[in-house]
């Protein structure tokens, strides 16, 4: 069971790092920097990004997709089918072109897989589960560096035909312009970070 | 065997109407009745007679509640009627095993059976707990060669199993499964292909996997019998083309009913090759990503127009407002319409519910609001069911729909017999009313979504309400309550509820007593499922008279302990006790989940490892 975080403790740092836009032009808030991590909203990607003590269950919270939540959610209540719910919460997130079933390619894999992103509540998940079907380990992401840690570099193709880092946008975004994954290897996924 | 009679509960499905099995004995227990010893002649030819005749008439017995009166009577009229038993009907799929009941009635065409417990829809219980349709398929495969309708709800169902069943029985014509999972589109693939004289095949609810076959080009190219195809459930694209192709050669098909995937423009197409529909579901009922196949209104309202049979109606997942209007010549013959996937407001609803004045069923999203179903209650003065779900299902979501629909709903449908409403907020008044308005209801089912919230005008508890319904409402089966509830209502229900046969109960009560009274009084409690309320072992010990006679008792988060349910099942050898582990449990002695219903074969052999059998 999560603790009842509110709205407010999860908005935390952004990273002070040189970006194009108005500053705070995707966040509600401006927090002062303290960590060289960076934070959306009220979705954190990762639960291993933050060293502070807080992550873990501001990390849960970035499972919520919308608005915040006062009370915590019980398991099984209100008592809908999940079938029912989920036909709600992928129309909220189906767009134009997108689809929610994608191709996800590794370099040096032999054939490709396919997921559905509707399946994953946030990158987490998604990351998780990708580990787990390619059985590799992808690094801890941040805002300025990307992936650190691991060779592998998880990438997506967009609805405009470039290829972008996962993790950047929030979930929502990501779900409604991915039209693929390719999990990137070695150098090639090196000059994606540069900022 | 034991003396005393272990009845398999019966349930009144609506959509089914079939027998049920009573577990009185293996074989020819005597029930305190001898054998026919009228006919004392030494010779076997007038039983014979008697039986042969018996058997004539039996076969036109279709209630299985005077079935198993009938195979009480004695042993030849016992054996006469598993001979004659054309419909099966296996409440709990552990209850029986597959060759108890093949042995006793060898001649089964039909057979329904029920799997998992219901809280598994919620995610309460955890996968792979069972409920395997393996066994059985395997097992019918050779004892029902003739078998011709199977239908399953929460069973787990493999690709291989639909395939061993579309090879083995070559008469098969009705697969109707119900919030199944476990197979996939190759499943539906081979009972397309194999099952030669299939009528129906409805998907309601499954969880259908996608191995991306083309599942709708496997049908028979010559031309089908079917008559039913459901596939809403299904999450993945469809070939269209073959689609089309095989309504049009389908021509005793009456109900279609079409998933997500498939457009506007696709459903005209498929209406105009099929105006003899009775059962209509639309499918996205939008443009989706087609818009070179956009239809005109005037074109799809000419189809409407031309489906003069059609009298259900469902699907709009992605409901274009434009065109509802194109519904109208069909409403004032619908007798069901399900908008419970459309996020339609109170407006749009009016423009297409003033019509409806034959309508019997319907089910909708509280995006209707009130409002809606004021007019809902101002016109269908048929309506016998009705259901309204929240489209956002939270419990501090925004209140649509409350005590003032409700009311209105009482008001003006006075034949309501089924009732399922989902709401913010609900007073006393409102269902004390409803009680009173509606004195045939069958099914009432009210969720008020934020835990033990009292009558939001009084700051009461909800016990008032709920004694209503149980008082008043004399036909009473079903019952699930919600909000602030005290022993007091479980008082009630127990004092009055002599009717109720399925109780759903979540977050209420006081003490043990609020579980004791509903053991003790409710006589004819079958199904009883019950989470997060605080009763205790010494609730749960004082039902032991009546557990035999029940299919199930569902008990998770109350105060149960290793010792009370053990027991239980010490007390109770035809008891199957389960205790279901989540893992996340940190005291040994407390029982997070509780499961247990009478079973003539003992502790089920497929347990998983987070299952403890007492």
């Amino acid at each position: 069971m999560e603790s009842t975080v509110t709205y407010k403790s999860d908005l935390n740092l952004k990273a002070t790092e040189l970006r194009l836009g108005l500053p705070g032009a995707d966040d509600s808030d401006n927090e002062k920097p303290t960590t060289p991590v960076a934070v959306r909203n009220n979705k954190r990607p990762f639960s291993e990004l933050s060293d502070e003590s807080k992550s873990v269950s501001d990390a849960k919270d970035g499972d919520r997709e919308t608005a915040p939540v006062a009370k915590v959610q019980v398991v099984g209540w209100p008592p809908i089918r999940s079938y029912r719910k989920n036909s709600f919460q992928s129309k909220k997130i189906e767009t134009e072109g997108a689809g929610i079933y994608v191709k996800v390619s590794m370099d040096g894999a032999p054939y490709l897989r396919k997921i559905d992103l509707k399946l994953y509540k946030g990158y987490p998940e998604l990351l998780k589960a990708l580990e787990e079907m390619f059985k590799f380990t992808i690094g801890e992401y941040s805002e300025r560096e990307g992936y650190n840690g691991s060779e592998y570099e998880p990438t997506y193709e967009d609805k405009d035909g470039d290829w972008m880092l996962v993790g950047d946008v929030p979930w929502d975004m990501f779900i409604s312009s991915c039209k693929r994954l390719r999990i990137m290897k070695g150098s090639e996924a090196r000059g994606l970070d540069c900022a | 065997m034991r003396a005393e009679k272990i009845e398999m509960s019966e349930d009144e499905d609506r959509t089914v109407d079939l027998d049920g099995v009573t577990t009185s004995g293996g074989g020819g227990v005597a029930h305190g009745a001898s054998s026919n010893k009228t006919l004392s002649c030494p010779l076997p030819c007038p039983d014979q007679v008697l039986e042969n005749v018996l058997e004539n008439v039996l076969v036109f017995l279709t209630s299985r509640r005077d079935r198993n009166s009938v195979s009480l009577v004695c042993k030849s009229w016992y054996r006469a009627e598993a001979i004659t038993r054309s419909e099966l009907f296996i409440g709990n799929c552990y209850a029986v095993s597959p060759c108890r009941a093949i042995e006793r009635f060898r001649r089964v065409r039909s057979l329904v059976l029920k799997g998992k417990p219901r809280f598994a829809d919620f995610s309460l219980v955890p996968p792979n707990w069972g409920a395997h349709f393996f066994p059985w398929v395997s097992a019918m495969a050779s004892a029902y060669p003739w078998l011709e309708k199977v239908y399953l709800k929460r069973m787990l169902v493999t690709d291989d199993d639909l395939n061993l069943l579309a090879s083995s029985f070559p008469g098969f014509k009705e697969l109707v499964l119900v919030c199944c999972d476990g197979f996939g589109t190759s499943g539906l693939a081979a009972v397309a292909s194999k099952c030669r004289q299939l009528r129906v095949l409805d998907l309601i609810d499954d969880d259908v996997m996608d191995d991306e076959v083309d599942w709708i080009s496997c049908f028979p190219e010559t031309g089908t019998c079917l008559e039913s195809l459901s596939f809403d459930c299904v999450e993945w694209l469809v070939n269209f083309e073959a689609l089309e192709r095989l309504v049009a050669r389908s021509p005793s098909l009456r109900s279609l009913k079409l998933n997500r995937h498939v457009s506007l423009g696709q459903l005209h197409r498929l209406m105009v090759r099929a105006p003899q529909l009775t059962h209509l579901g639309t499918g996205s009922f939008g443009l989706l990503d087609h818009p070179e196949q956009e239809v005109q209104e005037a074109n799809l309202f000419q189809a409407f127009a031309t489906c003069k049979s059609l009298t259900c109606l469902s699907g709009f997942r992605d409901f274009v407002q434009d065109y509802l209007p194109t519904i109208h010549p069909v409403c004032a013959r619908l007798t069901s319409l399900n908008l419970s996937y459309a996020n339609i407001n109170a407006e749009q609803l009016k423009s297409v519910i003033y019509h409806c004045h034959k309508l019997q069923t319907f089910w909708a999203l509280d995006s209707v609001c009130d409002e809606g179903l004021q007019a809902v209650a101002a016109t269908c003065k048929e309506l016998r069911e009705l259901r309204v779900f929240p489209m956002d299902a939270r419990e501090d979501g925004e209140a649509l729909v409350s005590e003032v629909g409700l009311s209105a709903i009482s008001e003006g449908c006075r034949k309501l017999r089924s009732i399922l409403y989902f709401c913010q907020q609900m007073t006393n008044a409102a269902v004390v009313a409803m009680s009173n308005n509606c004195p045939d209801l069958v099914v009432f089912r009210l969720c008020i979504m934020g835990r033990h919230l009292p009558d939001h005008v009084t700051g009461e508890p909800m016990d008032e309400g709920f004694g209503a319904i149980v008082m008043n409402c004399k036909k009473l089966t079903r019952l699930a309550v919600s909000g602030l509830l005290t022993d007091k209502a479980f008082g009630y229900i127990g004092k009055y509820g002599k009717l109720v046969r399925t109780l759903s109960v979540a977050f209420a009560g006081n003490s043990d007593m609020g579980l004791k009274y509903v053991l003790e009084g409710c006589s004819k409690l079958q199904k009883l499922e019950i989470r997060d309320s605080p009763f205790g072992d010494s609730a749960l010990v004082s039902g032991l008279h009546h557990y035999y006679k029940m299919r199930f008792l569902w008990m998770s988060s109350c105060k149960l302990s290793v010792q009370g349910c053990k027991e239980v099942a010490q007390r109770m050898p035809h008891l199957v006790v389960e205790v279901i582990r989540d893992g996340e449990e940190t005291n040994e002695d407390a029982v997070e989940k509780l499961y247990m219903y009478p079973s003539l074969e003992g502790p089920r052999l497929d347990a998983p490892a987070f299952v403890t059998i007492l």
